[in-house]
């Protein structure tokens, strides 16, 4: 398959700081690939840089196998919503979608029809002599959208478009933009920094931190098989344990965490007996009151709150020695019982603890301090 | 509720009383003024001769018409010089250089405008600097006069007149979304395209608060038309001095002063109109 964008080994600097660190990545044609990382890790760069508004340092952006070096931002194939999407405040709906028309002279009367053309698929068909104010949010992000894809461009560039809605309508854009590029076909390359939209929507996950890419998959192999420890914090809700692996065979680890309790885990990467490693397990894998005790590594826990959020329940547990636990609640009546206060106990397989070796720069601490802000709203 | 209707007038008072006494008064005495004249057995009479005379002597409405027209030449070339001064103060310099250009551009307001205009004349006259400087370089071999001529006249005013310009349009384009311009840019357009159609329907309320200051500003001005323009170059407001001081004729020369009052009132309303702009749009 073709590849609308195809990046190799990108660098930027900004005086002693690298932006951009040596990322190489290919955009099969019509496929929805997100650039997810916390916010300053360089991924807005990127982008600037493909859309041509800032000139990279070194490295070849390709768009169409076509070199981009020394190509304006008016003469690129590809168009970049923006994050506040910058519609003209000064023209109407028509106008504003008509506007890349008119520079590549189109005769009226087929940008008019363009037009109509454009705001029917997005969904907001007779809105053309519409004042950009009298638009809600989501409007307004549909005619951004419309007015670059009228263009018919290479690849959609978008930089965390939803960020300047409400929690309701982002989940309701989220998906109208997954439907809208499947329908259309186009290339997306999205910029976010909620875990949640990259995953959503996107056919494929580049996670980025401090100007370098840290894992490129599908979401599900992100989600399920982290490569890294930054991954595994910042993809989903993690807990984690420092501690020393014991033995290792094959990947089967035995890992001694430092409160004291001694688990059985998958080893991620190369981490080797004797040596410092950190355990990270997803509140999920944790079952509660297990039946089936079989083979699993088993811990009490006390309840220290419920956390209530329909299908996406979790208890805040404590181990013995008082570290905090997340552990997801099934709503399925099973647990009803379950009261603050009360010792459970608790159970998961080694298959879902994943074990990395430590970093001695890197301590768990500086990760949460890294991953702070993920699924905080701005 | 009481009270702060107290304050209110406590600070209108002094507001109040300065249009009330300095500005409205005087123009009430001036206004009847300019309706006095005699009669024929030369007794003072309501009369609209000062009026007339306005219109029935040539060379009073063609220099109003010279002024006019001169000042709108003044708006409009400082309006050209002023959009990229201001698009690079508001938008190039950023942060760390606007308030050292602002204080560059304020800095000739610092003196008074009479100095300024001597300051022109050292530079420009027959025995000037740039004569000199000219006839140095061997590009002239006898001095010419640059001074006394409508187009040095006119540099004066531009000269005078430009902060009243860049000033509102630096606020205008300080407002103006950076990504609105990378977007047009985008999407294909020139930079002559973002100028025509992002920059300036923009800037349209700046561009309208400044040139209406510019505009009145040239029309009412004495000095620089009186000092810079020469015997040739008369100015409307020197008329208004000829006959208040030089002719004695209060009644003429307030006839005049309403006159001008009117007619620039007339050509900016006709200005909003034709652009199709509102004076309450406008901004400072």
């Amino acid at each position: 398959m073709q590849n609308d964008l195809s990046i190799q080994n990108l660098v930027k600097t900004f005086g002693e700081f690298k932006a951009v660190d040596n990322v190489s990545f290919d955009v099969p044609q019509g496929s929805f690939f997100s650039i997810l990382g916390p916010s300053g890790c360089g991924k807005t760069t990127i982008l600037r840089m493909v859309a041509g508004f800032e000139e990279p340092t070194s490295g070849v952006i390709a768009i169409r196998g076509k070199d981009m070096r020394g190509v304006a931002p008016n003469n690129r194939p590809i168009n970049l919503v923006f994050q506040h999407l910058a519609l003209f405040p000064m023209m109407n709906v028509a106008d504003n979608i008509a506007f890349g028309l008119k520079r590549r002279k189109v005769p009226s009367a087929e940008i008019v029809r363009k037009v109509e053309d454009v705001l029917e698929r997005v969904g907001l068909p007779g809105y053309g002599q519409k004042r950009i104010n009298q638009l809600s949010g989501g409007q307004k992000q549909r005619v951004a959208i419309a007015r670059c894809l009228v263009l018919s461009p290479s690849a959609l560039l978008l930089d965390e478009p939803l960020g300047a809605l409400d929690l309701k309508l982002r989940e309701q854009m989220k998906v109208e933009l997954k439907k809208l590029q499947a329908k259309v076909g186009t290339t997306f390359i999205y910029i976010t920094h909620d875990q949640s939209e990259a995953l959503v929507m996107s056919d494929q996950v580049a996670v980025m931190n401090r100007g370098k890419f840290e894992q490129v998959g599908a979401p599900q192999e992100l989600y399920r098989e982290p490569a890294t420890p930054f991954v595994a914090r910042f993809v989903g809700d993690n807990n984690a344990w420092s501690g020393k692996i014991l033995e290792r065979s094959g990947d089967d680890v035995t890992i001694r965490t430092n409160e004291g309790f001694t688990f059985r885990a998958q080893a991620r990467d190369a981490c080797a007996a004797g040596a410092p490693a950190d355990l990270f397990l997803r509140p999920e894998a944790i079952r509660i009151e297990p039946k089936d005790r079989q083979g699993l590594n088993m811990m009490r826990l006390s309840v220290k709150a419920i956390l209530f959020d329909g299908a996406n329940s979790r208890l805040l547990t404590a181990t013995p020695s008082g570290q905090e636990l997340l552990v997801s609640l099934p709503q399925n009546r099973k647990f009803d019982h379950v009261r603050p206060g009360q010792e459970i106990e608790a159970g998961w397989h080694p298959e879902s603890g994943a074990c990395f070796a430590a970093n001695p720069g890197q301590t768990l601490a500086d990760l949460a301090a890294q991953t702070g802000e993920e699924g905080v709203a701005p | 509720m009481k009270s702060s209707k107290a304050a209110l007038w406590l600070f209108l008072t002094p507001v109040l009383m300065w249009l009330v006494l300095m500005i409205v008064l005087p123009h009430i005495d001036l206004l009847i003024m300019s309706l006095r004249g005699k009669d024929e057995l030369g007794k003072p009479a309501w009369t609209l001769a000062n009026y007339m005379n306005f219109f029935s002597e040539p060379i009073y409405w063609l220099t109003f018409v010279r002024t006019a027209l001169y000042s709108i030449l003044t708006m409009l070339i400082t309006l050209v010089i002023g959009l990229p001064t201001a698009f690079y103060i508001a938008k190039v310099g950023r942060a760390r250089f606007q308030g050292f250009f602002m204080i560059l551009l304020l800095l000739p307001f610092w003196v008074s405008e009479l100095v300024r205009v001597y300051g022109w004349m050292i530079l420009l006259r027959e025995s000037g600097v740039l004569n000199f400087l000219l006839i140095k370089a061997g590009i002239l071999n006898k001095p010419i006069e640059m001074l006394y001529n409508d187009a040095t006249m006119i540099m004066g005013l531009v000269y005078t007149s430009m902060l009243f310009m860049v000033v509102p349009l630096v606020s205008v384009m300080e407002s103006l979304d950076d990504s609105l311009i990378e977007a047009a840019c985008d999407l294909g357009a020139s930079k002559l395209v973002i100028w025509r159609d992002i920059v300036i329907p923009h800037c349209k309320p700046g561009i309208t608060s400044g040139c209406i200051v510019v505009f009145m500003l040239s029309l009412g001005n004495y000095l620089t038309p009186n000092l810079m323009g020469g015997k040739n170059s008369l100015w409307f407001t020197e008329q208004i001095y000829n006959q208040f001081i030089a002719s004695f004729n209060w009644n003429q020369g307030s006839a005049f002063g309403f006159l001008l009052l009117a007619l620039s009132s007339l050509i900016i309303w006709a200005g909003l109109k034709i652009t199709g702009q509102k004076l309450g749009e406008t901004a400072s």
